[in-house]
This record gives structure tokens, C-alpha cells and sequence, in this order.
């Protein structure tokens, strides 16, 4: 494979994957900071 | 007699003979004593440079056995470096050290990390335009992920013969992202968006979200990029250990005794690689420059997306932050806060730059991790 090739691959599919991973794991977490908030301490009676 | 008494005197001067013959060696003692001197004396990442400066020095010195094939570094080296234990036992000890709460708390923060990647992948563009070959030119843009174990781990695997060069830019460029980072900040950002004032995080996040994110993250990140998966995993246990509370021996060994003696170790090997005859090239000293630009892109490329993100939320975000998307944890935080209380009393932005800076830390896992993860899809690597 030659180096210009090589390099455009690099870039659009490294870069690429990592904006998408990342993204995808922002809305997990998201996703799970939804579904347990964190819940307010009881106070003592 | 008189012959062997000379013959014997000869054994003792014969390092100054090899000093002699090859100057290189000379150089690189030096090279090492300013390695000692910065961290000795200027405080740049003392733990790793005190090591790598000594292992510099006991390499070089003339007829030195510490890498032959019975020296106590090689050893070490044929144990921890070739094996690649030796960064992933650190990304144990870096996820038990490190609160993702920051970023958990705004996960939109994530994209900032993943902006401050984007100096690996076109710093590997200019090394491949400058001739190096394809593996060579991965290793030396991973320089970009700002982030010496990554650095490490990838270079040892895939061009071990760079594994000085590489370490070193790595390292010394990260303990100076307070000099290279702010004229950059400043340059790309105008006097209205360096005195925005982001609203404080209110949003608490739960113990369980805490302890879910880094299985989640192993498991996605897994699926998605599995060359990366040793990487991902040790720092996700680490955190994990941190966050369940219920391991806090192992949490407090991984964060110390273990972290530190593998520091140790792991700074006397990549010092121990900077043999005059190999690092004395021009080669050396257009990685040290490339690594140089991959950090000015990753700040450049980080402070680009907070424009955008300060576009798409209507002028909540103050671009500095994006500057944190690093992996300097939380070094580059702290400049983006400085860098932001410098121009607005009132602008608190070390809570957000230290989402930006822990999504730099996973993203610049994850950045590594794909990349792998795509150099085997393209079969150039098994």
C-alpha cells in the first residue's frame, strides 16, 4: 500500500472511529446518567 | 610480569579509548545529565526523566553490559517492554488515580477529547510525507496522543527502535503544555470568547454511573476496537477499583507502590534505548520536531471544537476548554482555567476543562486503540 493511501485510511478511518467511539460512548453515558440520577440524601428523622 | 601489569593497566583505560573513538557516546552522558538537570532542577516529570537521564548515562558509558544480553536493563526491558506489561501495569495505576465524575457530569465533553486527537493522526501524515515508513510514522504521531504509556505501548510494539526518541518527546512535551499551550489558546480565540463565564456543573453524578462507565467503556470500546482492548481494559479496572470503594488496598497499590516501581523500571529502559549510535541521527531531531507539532495540532484542533461547540449551545461554551482535550491530566485543565481567570476574574472553568481533559485521557486510549484496531483491518498488522 503506498504511503498517501495509507495515510488518507489513517486518517479518515482512525480519526473518523474515534470521533464516532467517542461520541457514541458520550450518549451512553448520558444515557446512564439518566436512567440513575443521583439520588438526594434521606435525612434522618 | 611487566607485560601483564600492562596488559592489565590497558583493562582500565580502555573505556577512555572507546570515549575516544566514538564521541557520540559522549554527547548522550551529556544528553542524560540534561535529562537529570530538568528533573532535578526544573521539576518536568521527575519520576520518568530521573530514570531515563541515569539509563541514558549507564548506557553510554563506554563497554557498558547493562543492555547486553545478560544486563540487568535488558532484563527488565525483555520482561516489561518487549512483553508491553509495563505501560498497561501504569494505565492501571492512571485509571485507580483518575475521577471521570467531571466528564460523566457533561458527557458532551467527550468530543473535546476526541478533538485532541486529531494532531496523532495528521502528525502521522507529515511523517509519512517525510519519508518514515508506515509503522515507523504510527509511532511517532501516537506522540500526539500526549500520553507517554500509549506512546509507549504502541512504539514498543511497532518500531521499538524509536522507543527513546518517542518516549522522550512524549514526556518532555507534556510537562510543557503550560509554555506550548497558551499563545496557541490565545491565538485562535477572540477577547469575547476567552471572557465567556460557563455556568457551574450542577449536575451530581451517581455512584452507579460511576461504576457502570468503565464496563460500559471495556465493553463498547472492546467491541469496537479489540486491538485496543489491553490499553482500555487496565485503565477501566484501575477506575473501576477507584469508583466500587470496596478494593481500596489494591486501589492504593496500583496508584502507588505499583505505579511507582514500574516507573522506575520503565524510565531506566527507555533511557537505556538512547544509545549514542542509534539516537544521535537527524532522525531524532525530526521526531522531537514532529512531536512538537502533534502537541500544537491536538491544542490547535482541541480549541477548534470548542468554537463549535460554543456555536451549536449559543455562547455557553468558552473555547479555552477545549485546549484540556488532551491527555495531560489534569496539567492541561489547570492551563485552560488560568488561561480563562486571566481574561475574566469571574470565569471558573476548571470543572469543565477537567471533563475535556479526563474525555482527552479516555479518547487518547481510544484514538490509540483504533488505530490498531484499523492497521489490522488493513492487514498490515496481525
Amino acid at each position: 500500500m503506498d504511503n498517501l493511501t495509507f495515510g488518507i485510511t489513517m486518517l479518515v478511518c482512525g480519526m473518523g472511529g474515534t470521533i464516532l467511539t467517542l461520541w457514541i460512548m458520550s450518549l451512553v453515558m448520558g444515557l446512564l446518567g439518566r436512567l440513575f440520577p443521583e439520588k438526594p440524601e434521606k435525612k434522618e428523622a | 610480569m611487566t607485560e601483564a601489569i600492562i596488559n592489565g593497566l590497558g583493562g582500565l583505560t580502555v573505556g577512555f579509548q572507546m570515549l575516544a573513538v566514538d564521541w557520540r557516546n559522549g554527547i548522550m552522558i551529556i544528553v542524560g545529565f540534561v535529562l537529570l538537570y530538568l528533573g532535578i532542577r526544573k521539576d518536568c516529570e521527575p519520576l520518568l526523566l530521573v530514570p531515563i537521564g541515569f539509563g541514558c548515562i549507564l548506557v553510554n558509558i563506554p563497554l557498558s553490559d547493562v543492555m547486553s544480553n545478560e544486563g540487568f536493563i535488558r532484563v527488565i526491558y525483555d520482561a516489561g517492554i518487549v512483553t508491553e506489561l509495563f505501560p498497561l501495569l501504569i494505565f492501571v495505576g492512571i485509571g485507580a488515580m483518575t475521577d471521570f465524575g467531571p466528564v460523566l457530569a457533561q458527557p458532551s465533553t467527550f468530543l473535546l477529547g476526541a478533538a485532541g486527537q486529531f494532531g496523532i493522526f495528521l502528525t502521522l501524515l507529515l511523517a509519512l510525507a517525510l519519508g518514515f515508513p508506515q509503522l515507523d510514522a504510527v509511532s511517532i504521531g501516537i506522540i500526539g496522543a500526549c500520553d507517554g504509556p500509549t506512546a509507549i505501548y504502541v512504539t514498543s510494539k511497532f518500531a521499538p527502535h524509536l522507543l527513546g526518541a518517542v518516549s522522550v518527546a512524549a514526556y518532555s512535551y507534556m510537562s510543557l503544555v503550560p509554555i506550548l499551550q497558551p499563545p496557541i489558546m490565545r491565538l485562535l480565540t477572540t477577547k469575547k470568547e476567552r471572557m465567556t463565564v460557563m455556568k457551574p456543573i450542577a449536575k451530581p453524578v451517581s455512584k452507579t454511573t460511576k461504576m457502570l462507565f468503565p464496563l460500559v467503556i471495556t465493553i463498547l470500546g472492546g467491541i469496537i476496537a479489540p486491538k485496543g482492548l489491553p490499553l482500555l481494559g487496565t485503565i477501566m479496572l484501575g477506575n473501576l477499583m477507584r469508583e466500587s470503594g470496596v478494593v481500596s488496598r489494591l486501589t492504593k497499590a496500583s496508584e502507588n507502590e505499583i505505579a511507582n516501581v514500574v516507573t522506575l523500571f520503565l524510565g531506566l529502559c527507555i533511557g537505556a534505548t538512547m544509545v549514542g549510535s542509534a539516537f544521535i541521527k537527524a532522525q531524532t531531531l525530526i521526531i522531537l520536531a514532529l512531536g512538537f507539532v502533534a502537541i500544537c495540532l491536538d491544542t490547535v484542533c482541541g480549541v477548534l471544537m470548542g468554537k463549535v461547540m460554543r456555536v451549536a449551545t449559543g455562547g455557553k461554551v468558552n473555547p479555552l476548554i477545549g485546549a484540556a482535550g488532551i491527555s495531560a491530566f489534569p496539567m492541561a485543565a489547570r492551563v485552560a482555567q488560568r488561561e480563562g481567570a486571566k481574561w475574566n476574574k469571574k470565569s471558573y472553568l476548571l470543572m469543565h476543562a477537567m471533563g475535556a481533559n479526563a474525555g482527552g485521557q479516555v479518547g487518547s486510549v481510544i484514538a490509540a486503540a483504533v488505530m490498531l484496531s484499523v492497521l489490522a483491518g488493513m492487514g498490515i498488522i496481525r
